[in-house]
């Protein structure tokens, strides 16, 4: 009976507390359960999901990349000058940024597939050298329409309205970002579990040598994990910059943790015990939430912090006690 | 020295899940007397000395120095009645970033006796000092991690004697030294000898044993089959005593058509462990490579199968060079390898008996690189029936499968692919008599598939069942290769010993 309580609340524990968490809300605050406001949580997760799909993937490889954050920071300002300094055409304005997110990806590889650098280790030291790119490269200012350069000229570009439609606009009444957030879960899900290099991949987080010793090529999944990585903390940098119309220094620097916390909650979702993008993506609904629900009740912003804290050590105890019991 | 204080093991059986690992041993060794013990893998030696040790206890039987009957139930009642054990994993018993000083000392820093201040500059000339006793000169602030393996034996020696070590098991310390660095650790012995020091010795190498030890003792199935004075006792005496009258095991060997030449390997060489190794294959042909632990078998298939780089040699396959830098290449080229590791490198235990069938084949199974469930599932459903896996389901995890099955899965999961050669390193490792039937059968199907067999085993046995030709490993190379029916265990045991010196 314990036991069996135990398999429950490992597999379906994580929803049931979501369960709970909106039931309480809702009864607390009539404005919590209305579509509009279910929508605005779940515009207000879609960036913070991007970035957590990315860890998810470096994770599943056995990795961890920590740059994402400052890598969702660069690129948010590399997007919003792209526009506002130079007058870039739009698809330059989408492609520079992937192009980056994808070269910070290719730089992790390096370091950790052909250097060896353990991944924890190597992520730090790149999360550090762009950051410090992108507050070198910006002086340390926020990017806004014609904006003012020290030497008193202005900036000759605005923001585009189509750009800005992505992070604003809607469609079938349904917020942009939402549907994309959407995609990308359904995508990543699909990719990791039903292709090839899904399921490479998560042979290679499984055991890295028996998977080379199977024939698989785990130097080359590792790297195109960082890079998807990379890319997917770009998508959220853009996102970002078109949500708030302008490009705000050290934007994505609160990001990596929150992403690591959905990652990390995402573990107990339907009993993975490892990183899945399902999981991710409750986990990430979860800090929409409560971060909604507690503003709602008029808790501090800081004081979310501890919840969230609370609420994934909750989250890793089931997990953790499971994996631990199923070992013995 | 003095006969009273004998170290006598009396009467030990033990017997593990019912199956007797030892009956009614005598065992003895007296101070300033190195003692042999030998015998075939799975012959008890190890399990003897554990017991002596304090690692396992004994279910019947006495151990006594003298006159005193000891109780020993743990490592630590061991220590304290001054017997230690110098196991042969010299990595694993140091701590690589500490000095060798202070490894030496580590048992006394954490038993936490003495002034709570380390005095190092008193614990460098201590050690000094003890390394001194047996005529070392290792720097003692050098670090773990910069020794040689020989090197680090020797601290292991020295820090046992720091501890007072009455009597001292060497566990085959000479497997992973050269011929100059075991004739350093015999000196070594001489000098723990004269000290009044016991020393239990457990080797392979024959010739070595019959020049250091006083006595030699052989066990064989759990008892002790010789026990004479060195002086007695021949080679020829020991290889016989050690092998026994081998009960016939069954293998099905069926005669296959042997085909042309499918697998060339030219002088491949890296480190000391492998050093220049020539063999060929032929279609239909089963070619065994026997030879002790550490003989470097598990090497040499590593370097034909890419996954270690190799210094230099040629691999080739049906006359197209097939050299591989990558497992990944080796498997395109048609090469497969089980390794011997099998949680570790053959299988993932966390993933499904499914997953590890189809890891290898996974792009014959997919199309625009979607995985086929169908295909895949249908794939894993024939290799199980194929191959008699035991499984639940094609979805249970690979790691709760008994051995036998998991290594079953670890050549399964090759069936399906394009390999011409398959390499087997210990293939029969921890697995039980009928599931090691059906990997012969496996085996002997893939041979008559006109596939090439590479078969590394420190079992003679199967070598002789099994196997077309034997071609024996010694020391990283191949020192003989006799035709199938051309040679006994007796003559494989001792070239797999003694390397190329002829049968007197």
């Amino acid at each position: 009976m314990n036991n069996r309580l135990l398999q429950f609340s490992y597999k379906y524990g994580a929803l049931l507390f979501i369960g709970l968490v909106v039931v309480f809300f809702s009864l607390n605050n009539e404005y919590f359960f209305t579509s509009s406001n279910l929508l605005d949580i779940l515009r207000s997760i879609s960036i913070l999901t991007f970035v957590a799909i990315g860890v998810t993937i470096s994770l599943t490889v056995d990795g961890f990349d920590l740059s994402v954050g400052s890598t969702v920071s660069l690129t948010t300002v590399a997007t919003a000058t792209m526009m506002i300094w130079y007058e870039m055409p739009l698809a330059v304005v989408l492609i520079a940024p992937l192009v980056i997110g994808a070269a910070v990806g290719l730089l992790n590889a390096f370091l950790i597939v052909k250097v060896r650098i353990p991944d924890l280790l190597a992520t730090l030291a790149v999360m550090y050298i762009v950051s410090g790119i992108h507050k070198t490269y910006t002086k340390g200012y926020s990017i806004y329409n014609n904006m003012q350069f020290q030497d008193g000229t202005k900036a000759p570009g605005v923001m585009n309205p189509d750009f800005l439609w992505i992070g604003q606009g809607k469609l079938f009444g349904i917020p942009f970002p939402v549907i994309l957030m959407v995609l990308a879960v359904v995508g990543a899900h699909i990719f990791l579990k039903y292709t090839r290099f899904g399921r490479q991949a998560t042979m290679t987080g499984g055991n890295e040598e028996a998977a080379r010793l199977s024939g698989v090529r785990v130097r080359r999944v590792r790297t195109w994990a960082y890079i998807a990585s990379g890319v997917f903390a770009s998508i959220g940098g853009i996102l970002y910059t078109a949500r708030v119309g302008s490009g705000q220094i050290d934007a994505g620097a609160p990001m990596l943790m929150d992403a690591v916390a959905a990652v990390f909650v995402g573990y107990s979702v339907f009993g993975a015990g490892r990183p899945n993008i399902i999981g991710t993506f409750v986990g990430a609904v979860l800090t929409g939430i409560l971060i909604n629900g507690l503003t709602m009740l008029h808790v501090q912003y800081y004081t979310t912090d501890i919840i969230k804290g609370a609420v994934l050590v909750l989250a890793l105890t089931v997990t953790f006690v499971h994996l631990s019991r199923r070992k013995a | 020295m003095n006969g009273a204080l004998e170290l006598e093991m009396k009467n030990i059986s033990k017997s593990f899940a019912g199956v007797s690992a030892l009956e009614g041993v005598d065992f003895a060794v007296r101070p300033g007397e190195v003692h042999a013990l030998l015998g075939a893998n799975g012959a008890g030696k190890s399990t003897l000395m554990k017991i002596l040790s304090g690692a396992y206890g004994s279910d019947a039987g006495t151990i006594s120095i003298g006159d005193r009957r000891l109780s020993i139930a743990s490592p630590a009642d061991a220590k304290a009645e001054g017997i230690h054990c110098v196991y042969q994993e010299v990595d694993t018993s140091l701590v690589p970033h500490l000095t060798v000083a202070e490894n030496m000392m580590l048992d006394r820093i954490a038993a936490g006796k003495g002034p709570m201040w380390m005095n190092w500059a008193a614990i460098g000339r201590e050690a000094e000092a003890v390394l001194a006793r047996i005529g070392s000169r290792i720097p003692v602030r050098r670090r773990a991690d910069e020794l040689t393996l020989a090197e680090k034996q020797i601290v292991l020696i020295a820090r046992v004697l720091v501890q007072e070590a009455k009597y001292v098991i060497l566990d085959e310390p000479t497997a992973p030294l050269s011929l100059e660095e075991a004739d350093r650790l015999f000196g070594i012995m001489d000098e723990l000898k004269r000290q009044g020091i016991g020393i239990v010795f457990i080797s392979h190498r024959l010739p070595e044993v019959k020049q250091v030890s006083d006595r030699i003792t052989v066990m064989r199935d759990g008892k002790v089959v010789l026990s004479e004075p060195a002086a007695d006792v021949a080679t020829g005496d020991i290889v016989r005593a050690m092998l026994g009258r081998s009960f016939e095991e069954e293998y099905p060997k069926t005669t296959v058509p042997i085909g042309e030449t499918l697998f060339e390997v030219e002088d491949i060489a890296a480190g000391h462990r492998v050093r220049g190794v020539n063999l060929t294959v032929r279609r239909g042909e089963i070619v065994a490579v026997v030879g002790l632990v550490g003989a470097g078998k598990t090497e040499l298939s590593r370097l034909l199968f890419g996954a270690d780089p190799a210094e230099r040699g040629t691999v080739r396959i049906a006359g197209r060079t097939a050299n591989a830098a990558s497992p990944a290449d080796a498997v395109r080229a048609g090469i497969a390898l089980v390794p011997e590791e099998r949680r570790k490198e053959g299988i993932l235990v966390g993933s499904s008996v499914l997953h590890n069938l189809s890891l290898p084949i996974l792009r014959q199974l997919s199309r625009i690189g979607f995985i086929s469930k169908p295909a895949e599932r249908g794939h894993a459903e024939d290799m199980i029936g194929r191959l008699g896996i035991r499984t639940a389901s094609s979805g249970q995890p690979t790691g709760f499968l008994s051995g036998g099955n998991q290594q079953k899965v670890a050549i399964g999961k090759w069936m399906a692919t394009d390999a011409e050669v398959f390499l087997f390193d210990e293939p029969t490792k921890g697995v039980d008599v009928g599931a090691k039937r059906d990997i012969f059968r496996i085996i002997g199907e893939l041979a008559g598939a006109g596939k090439g067999v590479l078969y590394l085993t420190c079992e003679f046995a199967e070598a002789l069942g099994l196997a077309d030709r034997i071609l024996v490993m010694c020391d990283g190379a191949i020192v003989k290769s006799f035709d199938r029916g051309d040679v006994t265990m007796e003559e494989l045991l001792y070239y797999a010993s003694a390397g190329k010196e002829d049968l007197a």
